[in-house]
């Protein structure tokens, strides 16, 4: 792999969150750091709890491996290994995982100088399963209000909290993350397409500059957003998929606990058709 | 051209006018259309939502999300609604019969006389507690069956005793009072009738799904406006999900799945529960997956098809043209006109113990030697 030309001035020392230079290396391509380092740790000793509860569990099937939470009985207290504890330590280490990933890009971003958007995009991925996880069954009461760790239980899972609200596409909150994540899939599709067709020309042809696509868009739908815009639009889309998922969720059962489509009785009481 | 063009002009415009607006005045936009959100969000938030903490009971194995959620404000509220009547106090043994103390019993005439008035009295608090015996009788005789509330009565206490000793499968245990559904109302909540399609007649482009409306039987949601009449009354399939991972001769349309969906949620809503509280969702069809309350609601079916058709339904011109649907028809019984939001009613109290008369269906028949 080869060096760019500014990696000597950048691969320097400093920069970093804690620690001073504890860990602030390289090993071959990548920064190491010390959440470099507590990144290893913890998901080394997750994904060995989660080796563990499959083998003290009844599959090794691998759709079918599952580490669930407490009884809701257990409160917010901690559980036997073997009734919910492997699921509250394997939360800790994976919390703790991706926190240390987060900070590396954070520390990596600081030495380069650069913003703090990648980050910033991660950590609402973040925000999102930390409020699975940990904010709703805080504000519930019980560690067992969590989902399961595992493909199909993980699903199965959301079907029920999914019913457990009736019809869980009459959530607002939902409706909003549904529209966002379509809308990025859109818009970096879109955004691809245009790319590709003005800077990757077949042999022969010449490479378009930003007018071609600017002038494509404006034909098409009256405005371009332009090469900083649609990057901004895409960011802004993407994170808040991922929120409006936090609060579509955070609501079910913490601050709504009747079926959705009951909700929009504010709507039909509005006193212009009521 | 121009003329083709003129109609876009003022959307041009428009465009134009926001893109300098925003370019010149971008920062304060930003601010107004940032607060007037928040302030939007907030005001729908506080109004709409509920505070927690909110209570789940679990249904199932840890991690499979199947429980019953509850806001315990809103089940305080729910229990003083649930409250059984205090028993009258006993009666003293008469010595005779309800048929030899009175004229014209038809339903309770091996009932002790003073039994038969305590019940009486039970019947006026739970059902016309403003309107009293008159609300049936006609105080100058009491025997008369000149009024409709008489006729009907009648009718119910045979329906009470019918669901306390042929429908043990669904009420076992708790059973059924006056009180049940009645509640100090002559009507009870929840009562229902059949509703002619509310469309009307629809073009040849689209039929009438009976959709999008909104259904308050379901919830206030765009399901199906009655499923009440076609699965509570009529006995169409409810069950119509496939029970193999790949169609194999399953020809139920999407539009009949939403119909059973919106009994479904009917059930639900009347019961202050969730799907979970009989089906794991990952497989609705099986039995071994789901919690024994799905056999409890599935003998409810049959039962409040048989209230509706045998009892229900024949008083429709007892009835006073008032009382009636729009169809003429009589007033029904759905989930709630029992549970009335609770999973069992009076949340599994029950009135039945103090009146032991409502679970005996011996006085059917009237005894020989009795007066008709």
């Amino acid at each position: 792999m080869s060096m760019l030309h500014f990696e000597h001035k950048y691969r320097v020392r400093g920069g970093t969150l804690v620690g001073g230079d504890l860990f602030d290396f390289w090993a071959g391509p990548f920064y190491v750091g010390f959440f470099g380092v507590t990144t290893i740790f913890f998901t080394l000793i997750g994904t060995a709890l989660i080796i563990y509860g499959a083998a003290i569990g009844p599959t090794w099937n691998v759709w079918r491996i599952s580490i669930a939470p407490p009884d809701l009985r257990y409160g917010l207290g901690f559980a036997p290994m073997r009734a919910g504890g492997l699921w509250q330590w394997i939360t800790f280490c994976a919390i703790g995982a991706f926190v240390s990933w987060d900070l590396r890009m954070v520390e990596i971003a600081r030495k380069l100088g650069m913003g703090l958007h990648a980050p910033f995009a991660f950590a609402c991925a973040i925000l999102a399963y930390v409020t699975l996880e940990v904010i709703r069954p805080l504000l519930m009461g019980a560690w067992g209000n969590a989902f399961p760790y595992g493909i199909i239980s993980h699903l199965d899972w959301v079907s029920n909290v999914g019913y457990q609200y009736l019809q869980f596409h009459y959530n607002p909150a939902h409706m909003i993350a549904v529209t966002f994540f379509f809308t990025t899939t859109l818009i970096l599709a879109m955004h691809g397409g245009v790319i590709l067709s003005s800077l990757n020309p077949p042999p022969g042809e010449p490479v378009k500059p930003g007018a071609y696509e600017d002038s494509f868009f404006r034909d098409l739908i009256v405005y371009s957003i332009g090469p900083l815009g649609i990057h901004r639009l895409g960011w802004f889309c993407a994170i808040n998929a991922g929120v409006w998922s936090a609060i579509c969720i955070v609501l079910s059962g913490p601050f709504w606990t009747r079926g959705w489509p009951e909700w929009w009785s504010w709507w039909l009481n509005l006193p212009f058709w009521n | 051209m121009s003329l083709l063009l003129a109609p876009f002009q003022p959307v041009a415009a428009a465009l134009g006018g926001l893109r300098s607006g925003l370019r010149h005045h971008g920062g304060r936009f930003r601010v107004g259309l940032a607060a007037t959100v928040a302030a939007a969000a907030v005001i729908g938030l506080v109004f709409t939502l509920e505070r927690p903490a909110p209570r789940n009971v679990q249904l199932g194995y840890r991690g499979t999300g199947m429980g019953a959620i509850y806001n315990a404000r809103l089940v305080a509220q729910q229990l003083g609604l649930q409250q059984v009547d205090a028993p009258l106090p006993p009666s003293i043994p008469a010595g005779k019969t309800a048929a030899q103390a009175y004229k014209n019993i038809q339903v309770l005439q091996n009932l002790d006389a003073n039994e038969f008035l305590r019940l009486m009295g039970a019947m006026t608090q739970w059902i016309a507690p403003q309107a009293g015996c008159a609300f049936c009788h006609s105080l100058k005789n009491m025997a008369d069956d000149s009024i409709y509330t008489k006729t009907v009565a009648r009718r119910m206490l045979q329906m009470v005793m019918a669901i306390n000793t042929q429908w043990q499968s669904h009420v076992d245990g708790v059973g059924v009072t006056c009180q049940t559904c009645h509640r100090g109302r002559a009507i009870p909540a929840g009562s229902w009738f059949i509703q002619p399609p509310p469309h009307g007649e629809r073009n040849a482009t689209e039929a009438d799904s009976g959709q999008d409306l909104p259904a308050a039987v379901a919830g206030g949601s765009a399901f199906p406006y009655d499923p009440l009449t076609p699965f509570l009354l009529s006995a169409m399939p409810i069950r119509v999900t496939g029970t193999t991972a790949l169609p194999n001769g399953d020809r139920s349309s999407v539009n009949q799945t939403d119909w059973t969906y919106s009994l479904m949620i009917h059930f639900a809503d009347s019961l202050g529960v969730n799907c979970t509280f009989c089906h794991n969702t990952r497989a609705f069809e099986e039995w071994d997956q789901g919690t024994p309350n799905r056999v409890s609601a599935w003998h409810a079916i049959p039962m409040v098809r048989d209230l509706n058709r045998n009892y229900m339904a024949p008083l429709a011109q007892v009835f006073p043209v008032e009382l009636r649907g729009k169809l003429d028809d009589a007033p029904k019984v759905s989930c709630v006109t029992c549970h009335n939001g609770a999973y069992k009613p009076f949340y599994g109290a029950s009135g039945l113990p103090y009146y032991p008369e409502l679970a005996h269906a011996v006085t059917m028949t009237p005894p020989a030697g009795s007066r008709p």
